[in-house]
């Protein structure tokens, strides 16, 4: 594996071997001194066009744990914002020998544009409303670990898939490991293109495993997506009543940040059967396991 | 066949004072473009009237009709009459400038439609192209009032509230590849509109780059109830498809976007029973750092010229009348331009080796730009030689100038 640009890209068993390399690298990230030399003298450039909290930090610490040298480049205050285009960012990273580049970026297929750039890996952190493979990954990872399996589980992702590169990746990635993904929301935001649909959140959590739920902008209301945060929030919104009416192993997941009372009520986001948490402590570990079979691993 | 000129006209064997022996070559009229983008005055950096009339006269072209979205806009007398000298200097093409239906672009008030029309260019032909004139009220004005010097609006039909953000054709490779989907219906309700309005008005309609099955079944019924609607449709909308997005490769960027097999087939029907009546290449010239970037910042547009003639061969084969009435005769009853064999006729023709083949390299291209979708492609069929009113533009495929 060069790249990983799309979550499309990974069969069940290179799925698989990343999710199991996961699982050890958990291990060193339990411990106390939280390192291994693996990436040693291996530079790993954080290129982020777009505001990223989470997904910055995790590569970060991913590579960090990886011994690694990281460099963060984003793209406020630096030659991006003097209109440097993405290829010359490309040369210049190139020139510095980056090893590989975790790229987050606005525009969708800019990963799959910058891999013709740069000799190195190139990691897509998130593009556009296309993909967040990693995302995809930690998520699996995450009902692997809850459930003890992925293989024949029910999963709903529920929200504005339409926007959503993480719906988009776990569409892919689950399918390919054996779920059985319902795509939830309103016609406006749900594209029947992508696969299973299901216009009724009621309906269909009396029988799912695992019920993911998107962030939805509160932009999207001023676009007529929906007539109001309410009446979204009525319908399509995880709340007490809803999880108490799902199957009692099932569970509930975020990519975060939530929108806390629209689309999960803090109830559901603090219970137990959500995982939102782990879900960011699974993401390092994850992290770290792309970042070694792209890097140090087989190639 | 020998074809017999005096003067820069076809004349008979008797009047000849200059004969050309086709030597096996297929002789036709003179090529004529209605949409092309020669970029100058604005943008010589991707293409001047010049470089733009050589690759034309490459593809065996005698005639192009300068859309008017230059920089300034060719929204005046003065604009039009710049690039019809430039055109002429160039003489490698009649180059037959298109003015702008409303001031700027802008979508607001018209044009001096008739300063255009009676100034040195003789402007026939009002396009917004790249914006579609999107107010019904003023499109409606524009229809009509043109008609007093027999003009035509071709318009680009894309409802601007449909097509907010669009990157690509809204479908399935759309979702997946996760880039804002320009749907069919944007473009067939404008032109469903369109149709309505110049019947009721009784004026001529053109429809730039006709893109889906739905657009052309429109266009149908509305010639089939005696509508005066002309039609056209690009190279790359007759060959190529949607699923060429996913390398995100912008080279692949256009606007109407490229549609899906479904649709390829629907104009591919009605190019050839006439509901569609010309092929234009929409001949798009993009500087590279407009193309090499991220695909939503790119710039949409294809080079044409030189390659529409074999993308045509390639898609309908050795069909010579259909080629010689879609490419010349019509596009030039459109224009208000001569084209034809006859004699009498201006000897603009062109002389095509239909059994050579030949790969596209950007390159060599005589484009200054070099984004062409057939990059690496084998085409067939090679224009060997070009006149224009006698002249030889193109000789052993060779421009002249």
């Amino acid at each position: 594996m060069k790249h990983l640009l799309s979550a499309g890209d990974l069969d069940a068993p290179a799925a698989t071997e990343i999710l199991d390399i996961a699982a050890e690298m958990a291990a060193v990230s339990g411990r106390e001194i939280k390192k291994l030399p693996t990436l040693r003298g291996r530079t790993v450039v954080n290129l982020f066009y777009e505001d990223s909290t989470r997904t910055r930090i995790s590569f970060e610490a991913a590579a960090k744990r990886l011994s690694a040298d990281v460099i963060n480049f984003s793209a406020k205050g630096s030659s991006v914002a003097k209109g440097e285009s993405l290829k010359d960012t490309a040369w210049t990273l190139q020139a510095m020998g980056a090893d590989a580049v975790v790229i987050r970026h606005p525009a969708s297929g800019a990963p799959h544009r910058l891999a013709n750039w740069v000799a190195g890996s190139v990691l897509n952190a998130g593009d556009g409303t296309h993909e967040h493979p990693t995302q995809a990954l930690l998520d699996a990872y995450t009902i692997r670990a809850r459930m003890g399996r992925i293989d024949g589980l029910h999963v709903a992702i529920v929200g504005d898939v339409l926007h959503s590169r993480v719906a988009r990746s776990n569409c892919l990635l689950l399918r390919t490991l054996g779920a059985k993904v319902t795509l939830v929301g309103p016609p406006t935001l749900v594209p029947v293109e992508l696969g299973e649909v299901s216009y009724d959140f009621d309906e269909v959590l009396k029988d799912a495993d695992v019920v993911m739920m998107l962030r939805v902008q509160r932009e999207r209301m001023n676009d007529s997506y929906f007539p109001t945060e309410r009446e979204y929030s009525r319908r399509y919104g995880l709340d007490g009543a809803r999880l108490r009416r799902m199957p009692g192993h099932a569970i509930v997941m975020h990519p975060g940040p939530m929108n806390r009372g629209m689309e999960i009520t803090p109830e559901v986001a603090d219970s137990p059967r959500s995982t939102i948490v782990e879900q960011v402590t699974n993401g390092v570990s994850v992290r770290m396991a792309c970042l070694y079979l792209l890097l140090g691993g087989k190639s | 066949m020998k074809i017999y000129i005096r003067d820069g006209v076809l004349v008979s064997k008797e009047d000849a004072a200059q004969t050309i022996d086709t030597e096996g070559l297929v002789a036709l009229p003179g090529l004529v473009d209605l949409h092309t983008h020669l970029r100058e005055p604005g943008r010589e950096d991707a293409e001047t009237v010049l470089t733009g009339s050589r690759a034309a006269a490459l593809g065996g072209y005698t005639a192009v009709c300068a859309m008017a979205n230059t920089s300034p806009v060719a929204d005046t007398a003065g604009v039009v009459e710049q690039v019809y000298r430039l055109g002429q200097e160039a003489g490698l093409v009649d180059v037959q400038p298109i003015g702008a239906v409303t001031a700027g672009l802008r979508g607001e008030r018209l044009a001096e439609l008739g300063a255009m029309a009676d100034s040195a260019a003789r402007v026939r032909i009002f396009s917004d192209d790249g914006h579609c004139v999107y107010d019904p009220r003023l499109m409606r004005r524009a229809l009509e009032y043109v008609k007093a010097f027999d003009g035509v609006i071709a318009q680009h039909a894309e409802e601007p509230r449909l097509t907010e953000g669009a990157q690509m054709h809204e479908g399935d490779v759309s979702q997946k590849l996760g880039l804002t989907g320009w749907p069919a219906v944007a473009e067939e309700s404008i032109i469903a509109r369109d149709v309505l309005l110049a019947a009721h008005v009784g004026a001529r309609l053109h429809v730039c780059h006709v893109s889906t099955a739905g657009s052309v079944e429109i266009i149908r019924q509305a010639k089939q109830r005696g509508i005066r609607v002309t039609a056209e449709v690009t190279p790359h909308h007759l060959l190529l498809t949607h699923e060429r997005a996913g390398s995100y490769d912008p080279v692949y960027k256009v606007n109407p976007p490229l549609r899906t097999t479904r649709d390829v087939e629907a104009l591919r029907e009605g190019l050839r029973d006439g509901t569609i009546d010309i092929v234009a290449t929409d001949h798009a010239p993009h500087a590279m750092e407009d193309k090499e970037c991220e695909w939503a910042y790119a710039r949409p547009g294809m080079l044409g010229l030189e390659t529409a003639l074999s993308i045509v061969l390639d898609v309908f084969g050795e069909d010579w009348e259909l080629i010689k009435d879609r490419m010349s005769l019509a596009p030039a009853r459109i224009a208000g331009l001569t084209a034809g064999l006859e004699v009498g006729k201006p000897a603009s023709f062109t002389l095509v080796d239909p059994s050579a083949r030949w790969s596209v390299t950007p390159s060599e291209l005589a484009s200054l730009s070099n984004n062409t979708p057939y990059a690496g492609m084998t085409l067939p069929g090679r224009v060997v030689h070009t006149y224009l009113r006698g002249v030889p533009t193109v000789l052993d495929g060779k421009v002249q100038k």
